[in-house]
């Protein structure tokens, strides 16, 4: 699935609507199709109706194939929860971690801003601040997620470089004459960063969901996108009656963050001198 | 500028200078560390001050070992701390070689710091546990690059560990594949590593077994004579101390007790501080035991913050008078032992000093 989704974007034309159109490649074998289905092929006369041979998931309420898009949506939504959960760790560990080591008025200052940032609420602040965003692309949604997700890794980072900070090897450092460079890259980093790839990894589900969330909200990614978390949305309104609509995309989402909560317990482990 | 880097040269010039055995290489003078105690939530207001350390003096001799003793809380510590300039002093001064080093900062302080290592308390703290025994060894090397040549500091650093008798294969190893008596040689080795003059030991064997206290004690014993080393060796086991040190410093609450050879301290002490603490070390002889005094304190250590006027100890001690409340007592030989050639004659912070003997003779 990796290599297939390493190919680039389908050309601008595939995103076409063209309803009546049957999809191509339908009567191949699952396994082994020789390209993926266009997602937004569709077949209105199929809507929300379930499995068949060719479309092992089914169709969604516009007729598309559901593994198709399923398939699809892993793009955006892995785009958004990496790279969000990128630049949350990288901007709040820098951020939290030299006011954490340095302290002082820089410490309380960011310690201020953090609090502010903590008292908008996510949803809230996605409507107002997404609401006049036009592009379809999926960056004004991770930009809005590394702008309030980094006060929660900023916490998290400056109490941790607190507590590696006050380690006897730090102080051994300091009366060996290291600098500070060397003491926040030698000695404070290795030893503070597990609990924020921990808290991280865990923060890259949950940033998935939420824009799912704001998909739902109509200020997320917006169709021709496609993405788990619009298809999740757009399915929940008919979970009675089909309910394969909602489960796979969302089957695929926790799958996914799931296994990015594993990868950052291995990651942990892997640091730890302890269990080489 | 140009002032700052002919500072920075004399300091250079005056370290390298060679001290005779005997000369007093580092001075400490009325050293005070003061922490801060500040109210309010966006616009902070100093209120006090934890006195942790008020006004400290005393000598270090080339190739000595001056034992500080004293109980938790009594700023042994930070002490420790003050000379490594891990801590800035709040006043005060400390002269390595005739030169402050409190003040110091860049190229003139990393240049000191060359010279003057320490041993921490806890092995199991003190040891990155990221970094192997080579890499924890060889930082030394690499934050003074001048000290040994790239080539050479892996056979450099196996030196180090055959010193402090340990396994140089062990190289490789990680801290937490030792244990807590081959930690605190490896934290030795570390300190070992700029070939230093001075050796700060801050409680260096206190988390250890008794029988691996006695292993380190013996092998930094061995490197002082090897090496020609002076050392502070911070501690509350008052038999280890006497057991390493030629000269003892006794701390109450921040300030200097008494201070004197270690005969002096043990078996003549004349501040009843010191003589209460004595009188708690547990005497192996039953025989003995039945026959010493007890001197039991009553109250306790008075808060840092706020210590009694004068005399810091007078709240506690049963020979307290008017006088001690309202003159601070100087470190000094008492007055009554003044010219005499006794071993009571010395440096004792007590408006009554006398001699008491607590300890059994052995």
């Amino acid at each position: 699935m990796v290599r297939r989704l390493a190919r680039p974007a389908p050309q601008p034309g595939l995103h076409r609507l063209r309803p009546g159109h049957p999809l191509p490649g339908g009567h191949r074998h699952l396994a082994v199709p020789d390209r993926l289905r266009r997602p937004l092929d569709c077949d209105l006369s199929k809507a929300q109706e379930g499995s068949q041979p060719g479309h092992p998931f089914g169709f969604n309420g516009q007729g598309c194939d559901v593994y198709t898009r399923t398939v699809y949506g892993a793009r955006a939504s892995i785009q958004v929860g990496v790279f969000a959960t990128l630049g949350v760790a990288l901007l709040g560990s820098v951020l939290g971690g030299l006011a954490g080591f340095f302290g002082g008025a820089w410490d309380g200052f960011l310690s201020r801003i953090t609090d502010i940032f903590f008292a908008i609420p996510v949803v809230l602040g996605g409507l107002v601040l997404l609401s006049v965003v036009t592009s379809a692309t999926v960056w004004p949604v991770i930009g809005f997620m590394v702008l309030l997700g980094w006060p929660q890794i900023a916490r998290i980072a400056r109490g941790s470089v607190i507590t590696a900070k006050q380690n006897d090897y730090v102080q051994a450092a300091r009366a060996l004459g290291a600098s500070n460079s060397r003491m926040l890259l030698r000695h404070i980093t290795p030893n503070a960063v597990a609990p924020v790839i921990v808290v991280a990894t865990i923060a890259l589900g949950t940033y998935i969901a939420l824009e799912a969330t704001l998909s739902y909200l109509g200020v997320g990614l917006k169709p021709p996108t496609v993405s788990w978390g619009i298809d999740i949305s757009s399915a929940s309104q008919y979970i009675r009656n089909a309910p394969h609509m909602l489960l796979w995309p969302a089957g695929a989402l926790a799958i996914t963050v799931l296994a990015f909560i594993m990868l950052g317990d291995a990651v942990r482990d892997a640091l730890d001198p302890k269990l080489r | 500028m140009a002032d700052l880097s002919n500072n920075d040269e004399a300091v250079a010039a005056a370290i390298e200078a060679p001290v005779a055995a005997g000369e007093p290489i580092l001075q400490v003078r009325n050293l005070q560390k003061h922490f801060p105690l500040t109210q309010g939530i966006l616009f902070k207001k100093q209120v006090g001050a934890v006195k942790a350390v008020d006004g400290v003096s005393f000598d270090l001799f080339q190739g000595e070992t001056l034992g500080i003793v004293g109980e938790s809380g009594c700023g042994k510590s930070t002490v420790a701390k003050l000379l490594m300039n891990l801590e800035r002093a709040t006043a005060g001064e400390v002269f390595y070689k005739g030169q402050d080093i409190t003040k110091l900062s860049g190229r003139a302080l990393k240049a000191v710091r060359r010279n003057i290592q320490m041993v921490f308390q806890d092995p199991y703290t003190s040891l990155n546990p990221r970094m192997t025994v080579g890499d924890i060894i060889g930082e030394p090397f690499d934050i003074h690059p001048e000290v040994a040549p790239k080539g050479d500091r892996r056979r450099k650093v196996q030196e180090l560990l055959d010193v402090v008798g340990l396994n140089p294969e062990y190289i490789n190893r990680y801290p937490h594949q030792f244990s807590g008596g081959q930690r605190q040689r490896i934290g030795i080795a570390r300190g070992l590593a700029l070939n230093p003059e001075i050796i700060i030991c801050d409680e260096p064997v206190s988390a250890l077994d008794v029988s691996v206290q006695a292993q380190v004690i013996n092998l930094m014993g061995k490197l002082q004579d090897e090496f020609n080393l002076s050392y502070i060796f911070i501690a509350h086991d008052l038999s280890i101390v006497r057991h390493i040190s030629d000269r003892v410093g006794v701390m109450y609450l921040g300030k200097m007790a008494e201070i004197g050879t270690d005969e002096q301290i043990y078996e003549h002490p004349t501040h009843p501080y010191t003589q209460a603490l004595l009188s708690a070390v547990p005497v192996p002889d039953p025989e003995a035991r039945a026959h010493r005094e007890r001197i039991i304190l009553t109250g306790d250590v008075p808060s840092p913050a706020n210590p009694p006027s004068g005399c810091s100890f007078r709240t506690r001690c049963w020979k307290a008078q008017e006088k001690c409340s309202q003159e601070v007592p100087v470190l000094a030989i008492p007055q009554r032992f003044q010219g005499q050639d006794i071993p009571a004659a010395h440096s004792s912070a007590c408006h009554f000093a006398e001699e008491k003997q607590v300890v059994p003779v052995s």
